[in-house]
């Protein structure tokens, strides 16, 4: 569970998008950091245990370590060059953009690993339908599609089977791997068309309305976070222009 | 309570030449059970699905005459009908408990603070007593039925519909089902109609019998005493388990040979899954030995684990002397595949699992052409499996569009075309109507004779009663 388990997941979406849209403009690594600082800020106020931001941030922070790593030694040269091997050139340059990059990487990833990652897709796909108003078809049917992911692994598993207890599975490994693939989707396809004849023997799609077993309460708390996430990313962007930081995708 | 009927009607499937249904007139009185019978093939799905208004429009098939359903077409009275379908895990929608029996009032808009007491009330009365947040994919095959079914009657149909409910079930699961069935129509008094091969587990349950034919014209009707007793032998015949009639039982030699794998120590499961302790046990040539216990038990781990599709969890597997390919590697889990196809040969309890090609006749090729055998040899092979299983006409057809009997049948081809010394069989008879059933027990009757060894799990009693030799129990 999240620390923040009462709060709908569609503002949780929103938030998590709104900030990554606002920071994929720029860079720099004022907008960067500020964003991260407030964002921390705000994860603290909505109780997420700092032992899950550890945990969880670590993946996050590793990954962002690995981008920032690439960028700086392969990143584009500029002012002076401090180490040169191959194709490696670590300069002014590449120190600047790897060090932006990987603030940004945080900045986004932080807040959509520790807000959304636990989200419930029944508590998603209620909130799809009954706050965002999408087609329940589209809605419900992705969310029952989304149990059949299980039943498709058990079948990959046993498909992997028969090709060993069929003498195929020692030569050809590409041409096999293939081969189950297709297998795996005549599968998919099946136990796909099996459900949908299952839900509507329960009425599915039988009336153009339907009612929701369970609410999807969007309040004060919902918007608040929302606009919370839009003031991140002002913030971010203003202080970062009025340090004279900004620079619109990339123009350094 | 509904009534429904048939007047004059028929239906032909889209691409099909034949009919599945022609010509019907029915009448179901409201309040009345019914157990519908007859050969596969013979359109009692059909006509259950058209009853339901499942069977979509004319770009499905070709409709003719009239179904009613409490006076009016079915798809104008889909809220008053429930279905109930044979596979459990293609029948469970959403991932909670509560969630799942909610859906279809949620379809037929019923108010939200209606629906949870009802939720409740549908539980209790197939006896499901967990907590509505549990996770339905943990549900055993049994819960699983039931739960559909709660889904259905916390809607209150006045029309029971139900496809084999209990064909993919173990011994308990059948019983709890239709019990759970049997107090339901009791207490709403719902018209029911179900469609079964296992006869003798729905006659208690049920008023009316009636026997569809080949071209889904009635053959008998009646009470279900009354047409058991002057219908009994074609209904056999047909496929169907009469009660009373005796399992076939195919002449049984014994031929019981050397040993063929010791298990030392062994536990057996999925990596992802629990453990299941075996200890040591001994697999023999010429001889069949069935695994049975619960569900859950580690029955199918056993069978993968001795085929050398699944490495134990501990302890190993090893084959006799002369058994493997060589005398320093005699773990199956480390042989080659190629290897494994002369020794040790595995049937899932899926058939649609171990279908790699094409056709039919591909199909039965495949393990011979990876043995290396000439075109000749393995056209010779093919010709003779073909004619012993009854599958000539379909040499060309797609596995995927057999029938489950038929399909059953090749996929045990598929192995013997081999001629390993060990068949390992899932559930071979899950499912299948009598006559597949003789046929499957007499082929395996004749290879045990002719000194192949035979593991297969199973819950079938009869299976059990007619075939095992020996026995392993877990629990």
């Amino acid at each position: 569970m999240t620390g923040a388990p009462t709060l709908n997941p569609v503002a949780k979406l929103a938030a998590a998008l709104i900030l990554a849209l606002g920071l994929i403009f720029s860079v720099d690594w004022v907008s960067a950091l500020t964003a991260l600082v407030l964002e921390v800020g705000l994860l603290l106020v909505l109780r997420v245990p700092v032992r899950q931001m550890l945990v969880r941030g670590g993946v996050v922070l590793l990954a962002a370590a690995l981008t920032a790593v690439t960028i700086l030694l392969y990143g584009q040269p500029g002012g002076t060059v401090y180490w040169h091997f191959l194709l490696i050139n670590v300069s002014d340059g590449s120190i600047t953009l790897a060090l932006a990059t990987f603030l940004r990487v945080l900045a986004i990833a932080l807040p959509s690993v520790l807000l959304f990652i636990d989200t419930d897709p029944t508590e998603l796909a209620d909130g799809l339908g009954q706050v965002l108003r999408l087609p329940a078809r589209f809605v419900l049917g992705a969310l029952a599609g989304l149990r059949l992911v299980g039943l498709l692994r058990e079948d990959w598993q046993y498909l992997g089977f028969a090709r060993r207890a069929r003498g195929v599975a020692d030569r050809g490994r590409l041409r096999r791997v293939a081969g189950q693939a297709f297998a795996l989707l005549v599968f998919a396809v099946r136990r796909g068309s099996m459900l949908a004849t299952a839900m509507e023997a329960r009425g599915f799609g039988a009336y153009p309305t339907r009612t929701w077993a369970r609410p999807s309460p969007f309040g004060g708390r919902e918007i608040a976070l929302i606009l919370a996430a839009f003031v991140i990313v002002a913030a971010a962007i203003g202080v970062s222009v009025a340090t004279g930081h900004w620079n619109f995708i990339g123009n350094l | 309570m509904i009534r429904a009927s048939a007047r004059g009607w028929s239906w032909r499937h889209a691409g099909r030449a034949r009919h599945a249904v022609r010509d019907l007139d029915l009448d179901i009185a409201a309040g009345e059970r019914v157990l519908l019978l007859g050969a596969s093939g013979s359109g009692k799905s059909t006509l259950l699905q058209g009853l339901a208004g499942l069977l979509g429009g004319s770009e499905e098939g070709d409709e003719s005459g009239r179904l009613l359903v409490d006076g009016a077409p079915p798809a104008e009275r889909r809220s008053r009908i429930g279905m109930v379908l044979q596979n459990p895990d293609s029948q469970v929608i959403l991932s909670r408990v509560g969630d799942d029996v909610a859906f279809g009032m949620e379809n037929f808009n019923v108010e939200r603070s209606a629906i949870w007491p009802r939720v409740r009330r549908a539980l209790d009365a197939v006896g499901l007593s967990l907590p509505l947040r549990r996770d339905t994919a943990r549900l055993s095959g049994g819960q699983q039925q039931r739960l559909a079914l709660a889904g259905v009657l916390a809607m209150n149909p006045g029309l029971l519909l139900m496809d084999e409910p209990t064909a993919n079930l173990d011994p308990a699961g059948v019983l709890e089902v239709r019990d759970a069935v049997a107090a339901a129509v009791e207490r709403t008094g719902a018209t029911l109609v179900v469609v079964e091969h296992r006869t003798e587990v729905w006659l208690p349950v049920v008023d009316r019998l009636i026997v569809l034919g080949e071209a889904g014209e009635i053959l008998a009707d009646g009470a279900p005493a009354d047409v058991i007793d002057t219908e009994g032998e074609r209904l056999t015949r047909a496929g169907v388990w009469v009660p009373g009639v005796e399992p076939p039982r195919p002449p049984r030699s014994g031929a019981r040979g050397a040993a063929l794998l010791r298990t030392h120590d062994l536990s057996v499961g999925y990596p992802s899954g629990g453990c299941t302790d075996i200890g040591d046990v001994e697999i023999v040539g010429g001889a069949t030995t069935v695994v049975s216990g619960p569900n859950g038990s580690g029955k199918s781990a056993l069978a993968l684990t001795l085929g050398g599709l699944l490495p134990p969890r501990a302890g190993r597997v090893e084959a006799a002397a002369g058994f493997g390919p060589a005398a320093d590697r005699r773990e199956p889990i480390g042989w080659r595949s190629r290897e494994l196809l002369t020794r040790i040969g595995s049937v899932f309890q899926n058939p649609e699992h171990q279908f790699l090609t094409g056709s039919v006749r591909d199909e039965l090729a495949c393990g011979p052409r990876a043995l290396g055998s000439d075109a000749t040899t393995i056209a010779e092979l093919c010709d003779a499996l073909l004619e012993r299983l009854r599958l000539t006409g379909l040499a060309e057809a797609n596995p995927y569009t057999l029938s489950g009997g038929e399909q059953r049948r090749l996929s045990v081809a598929t192995i013997l075309a081999t001629q390993p010394e060990l068949i390992v069989l899932d559930e071979p008879t899950f499912g299948q109507d009598r006559n597949t059933w003789a046929e499957l027990v007499g082929l395996l009757a004749e290879i045990v004779a002719a000194g192949t060894g035979v593991v297969a799990v199973t819950h079938d009693l009869d299976f059990t009663e007619v075939l095992a030799d020996r026995r392993i129990e877990l629990s």
